[in-house]
């Protein structure tokens, strides 16, 4: 038995302490926002914030998380994270997504980013470039993410 | 996919693979309609007009509509005035699920506020009305469903208006409509929400006015997606979130090399891992073996599928390696062969230029983020089927077949997809077929639970279903105007669709059209053009843009090595070439010339212009771009498109699936983008050594449409073909040496 505080609400997994938090936030607590796309911390669609750090969930095994805060997709776009807020208006207003599938990876790496700025400071091109190199997205939105990433950050800063 | 083809033809030969498969699937009663409204909670204001007429006892003529004509199925409006449009198609990421409900909305007056999305499934009413079947691809959703979703819309709006007139008891044309509410005299006004239970009752009209072009005020405006808000905020679902009470995943074992079969199975180790339930020895696509694990989560299924020991017997199937089979192509293209034009080549042993060239294209990935899934619910005499499909009328034809029932006992339904360029429609259904073995087996070792088959990422990736290999060959005679006096060329690559049921029409004279789409069109250039086709224990697909993947490099790289052999613009020379005869392409060029600022602008130092055009799927597509060479390797750092896609329905969309396919085209030339093979075994696996672009290989990207009132031609592919030739360009004006493989070597 693991104990998971996910998005502050506690649960206990009867799994292998070795299951990555993606599949147990999948499959075991049927929260399905976070997203699987390679299994190896290659393409960034799982990623989570584990003690506000953005981490790749499907490697993260989920004994990794004990006495931690798993912060996913769900808790990060429902109004009650002021810049996960601020990142999902900007990707509506920026009309980001086409297939979507990668969205919640990358949205969970645009908020961990603009948080970890000082306050204040408008990200460079550049620095938005390298938080969003780990997010692949087939479908080739990087214009709009760039775009919507630089509002978000302008909207709150 | 599927441009190059006898448009008469393709109806005919589907038709006919469904009609030998199928009983009386065009008959379905019109009550599941019904049943389809009331599922969504909106049953209220929906237009059941045939079922609605023989409970009421009512007679009308809609006998003459098609069940693709028929309002009900496609439009709901609810008592609050909500307006639900179900789309024929797959939602991918191309947009359809907001471009065809703003088709609709714009002729039935809808207010778009108030407008929903929602996907079909393998119901008639949903079939292309073109093709006869269900599927989504070569970029046909819009263009083949912009009449068809006119009328609908404008069907249901005839509909309101006349249970208006009947309330108010006035002449009909005495009434408008304006955004969701009809207006009638003495200011009266009622909503469309007000008037839907009445105007239920009423039949449907067969024949209605549209309106004009000119006054559309939906169609044609820069609209944010439908489905904006869910997928910025995971709440959107895909296949692979649907969750079934008792649902199990299934991980299988493919084999090593394609089509390869067990020799022994020890699944001890596996059956041992807590979670599995059971391990299964089904048969897969291309008449191998594999091995499904199945248990109560991905996980586990992954954890038994490691723990397996398996052995294959690899020796009574081609092993291909791709460094062999380049030689062999080679070879290949030396012999005659089936020729797709037939130009006089004797004008090429005097010609005063001569220009010969051999161009290499690897396999390549699809990799759709959503990694390959589809669930299984089987009880007595009826299947149930969740997934994301370009082709549900062919896969529920596959499912029926492995599961030994008839199609009509088959529901598939059509999930949102994560991506698809071409893998979610195979002609061999093979991941749904997997799926079906994978779920008949389970039944039959006693789980009756529905079943859903999940693909890791290497699974899709060393899995099949590539871009195939392709070998190009140009010997070609100008002159000093640039003027081609003759081309030779040879293809040599494998069918896509031999053997397949889209091969019935798109192989002529043992010619695949996706092989030579895009090939001398619309240039007037004398062509020889031969084809060979190998066969090769790989299976292969199209890949968005199919054809015009590489035959659109071959030849923009081509005519610009002419255009720099006569030291002409190679914006001037295209523009001969067109001559009046191509204005589209003409436009689309232009655009991008003026927008970017081509023969104006200085570019900084190290950096050239690139420039390539082509059309496929009825779209043309230029692109003007800027790149350097950066520690030697090739960088973009801006592209200008101009776009000729007729009237664009949602211009916002175009953008994205331009910028979209555009970046698929840049990820084909970066280093690492090829599956390549070695022992008849893929030697990549993941995005760690399939390499795909990121947001760091992303440049700077404006897209520009050329405004037209024509009725709309598809945007999902032609963005994809014109890039990496414009790229490759720009990289040869720099370098002096064209770039004629892909992924691009400078070495």
């Amino acid at each position: 038995m693991t104990r998971l505080n996910v998005n502050g609400r506690d649960h206990t997994v009867d799994a292998d302490p070795g299951t990555p938090i993606l599949w147990a936030l999948r499959d075991t607590l049927g929260m399905t926002g976070t997203k699987f796309g390679c299994g190896a911390a290659l393409c960034g669609a799982c990623t989570v914030h584990l003690d506000g750090q953005a981490v790749r969930s499907c490697i993260t095994p989920i004994s990794a998380a004990e006495g931690k805060k798993v912060n996913t997709i769900e808790a990060t776009t429902d109004g009650r994270d002021r810049v996960g807020t601020a990142v999902h208006a900007a990707w509506v207003k920026h009309d980001v997504a086409q297939c979507g599938y990668c969205q919640s990876g990358q949205i969970m790496s645009a908020t961990a980013f603009i948080k970890s700025l000082p306050r204040g400071k408008l990200p460079s091109a550049a620095q938005i470039d390298s938080a969003m190199a780990g997010n692949i997205c087939r479908c080739g939105t990087y214009a709009r993410i760039r775009a919507a990433v630089a509002d978000a950050a302008k909207a709150l800063a | 996919m599927l441009s190059d083809f006898d448009r008469g033809e393709m109806p005919r030969a589907l038709q006919r693979l469904l009609a030998a498969s199928s009983s009386d699937r065009a008959t379905l009663p019109r009550r599941s309609f019904l049943k389809l409204a009331s599922g969504s909670g909106l049953a209220l204001g929906a237009f059941p007009h045939l079922a609605t007429a023989q409970t009421n006892g009512v007679t009308q003529p809609t006998a003459a509509l098609k069940p693709t004509q028929q309002p009900s199925a496609f439009v709901q409006i609810a008592p609050n005035g909500e307006v639900t449009v179900t789309i024929n198609r797959l939602e991918f990421g191309q947009g359809v699920q907001t471009g065809l409900p703003m088709i609709l909305a714009e002729e039935l007056d809808a207010d778009w506020t108030q407008v929903r999305s929602r996907n079909g499934s393998n119901d008639p009413a949903y079939i292309d009305p073109l093709f006869g079947i269900h599927l989504t691809g070569g970029s046909h959703s819009i263009k083949n469903s912009f009449m068809q979703y006119r009328e609908l819309g404008a069907r249901a709006r005839a509909m309101l208006l006349a249970a208006a007139a009947q309330r108010w008891n006035v002449d009909v044309a005495t009434l408008r409509t304006q955004a969701g509410t009809v207006l009638g005299p003495n200011g009266r006004k009622l909503s469309y929400g007000e008037l839907a239970e009445a105007a239920m009752a009423l039949p449907v009209p067969e024949k209605v006015t549209l309106k004009n072009p000119k006054d559309f005020r939906i169609i044609g405006r820069a609209t944010t997606r439908l489905d904006a808000r869910a997928k910025s905020s995971g709440r959107q679902d895909f296949g692979i979130d649907v969750r079934l009470p008792g649902q199990l995943t299934a991980v299988v074992a493919h084999p090593p090399v394609f089509g390869a079969r067990l020799t022994s199975v020890d699944d001890a180790a596996a059956r041992a891992i807590k979670g599995v339930k059971t391990v299964l020895r089904v048969p897969l696509d291309r008449g191998a073996e594999g091995v499904a694990v199945v248990a109560d989560g991905y996980w586990p299924a992954k954890q038994g599928r490691e723990a397996l020991k398996l052995q294959w017997d690899t020796a009574s199937v081609e092993k291909v390696d791709s460094q062999r089979l380049l030689v062999q192509y080679r070879e290949l293209a030396n012999q005659s062969g089936p020729r797709k034009f037939d130009a006089d080549m004797a004008p090429l042993a005097n010609a005063p230029h001569q220009l010969e060239a051999e161009f290499v294209f690897p396999y390549l990935a699809h990799a759709p983020m959503e990694p390959l899934n589809c669930t299984v619910q089987l009880s007595d005499g009826r299947a149930e089927l969740w997934l994301g499909t370009q082709c549900p009328g062919l896969d529920g034809v596959a499912a029926a077949r492995v599961l030994g029932l008839k199609p009509e006992q088959v529901t598939m339904h059509v999930q949102t997809a994560g991506g698809g360029f071409g893998r979610r429609f195979v002609g061999s259904s093979d991941y749904v077929v997997e799926a079906c073995e994978v779920a008949k087996a389970a039944r039959a070792a006693g789980l009756n639970a529905p079943v859903r088959t999940l693909w890791s990422r290497e699974d899709d990736i060393k899995g099949g279903y590539y871009r195939p290999m392709h070998l190009h060959r140009a010997r070609i005679g100008f002159d000093e105007r640039g003027d081609v006096l003759a081309w030779d060329h040879v293809i040599v690559g494998q069918s896509i669709t031999s053997g397949t049921v889209f091969g019935e029409f798109q192989v002529k004279n043992g010619i695949d059209g996706t092989a030579t789409e895009g090939m001398r069109d619309p240039y007037p250039i004398p062509m020889r053009l031969t084809v060979h086709h190998p066969k090769v224990n790989v299976p292969v697909l199209w890949w968005r843009s199919v054809g015009s993947t590489h035959t659109a490099y071959v030849m923009e790289t081509l005519l610009d090595d002419i255009a720099r052999a006569t030291k002409q613009d190679p914006v001037a020379y295209r523009m001969r070439l067109f001559a009046d005869k191509q204005p589209r392409h003409r436009a689309a060029l232009k655009l991008a010339v003026d927008k970017s600022g081509y023969g104006k602008k200085q570019l900084p130092t190290g950096r050239a212009w690139g420039v390539a055009v082509h059309e496929s799927f009825d779209s043309v597509v230029a692109y003007v771009v800027e790149a350097s060479v950066r520690e030697g390797r090739p960088v973009l750092h801006r592209v200008t498109a101009g776009v000729h896609c007729n009237l664009a329905v949602n211009p916002r969309s175009v953008e994205a699936q331009v910028q979209g396919a555009a970046v698929m085209g840049l990820s084909m030339c970066l280093p690492g983008s090829a599956i390549t093979l070695k022992d008849g075994a893929v030697e990549q696996s993941n995005f760690g050594d399939f390499t795909v672009a990121r947001i760091t290989d992303m440049p700077a990207f404006d897209v520009h449409i050329v405004p037209s009132a024509e009725p709309p031609t598809g945007m999902g592919e032609p963005g994809l073909p014109a890039l990496a030739p414009a790229f490759a360009n720009a990289i040869a004006r720099l370098t002096g040496k064209p770039l004629r493989q892909l992924p691009f070597n400078l070495a």
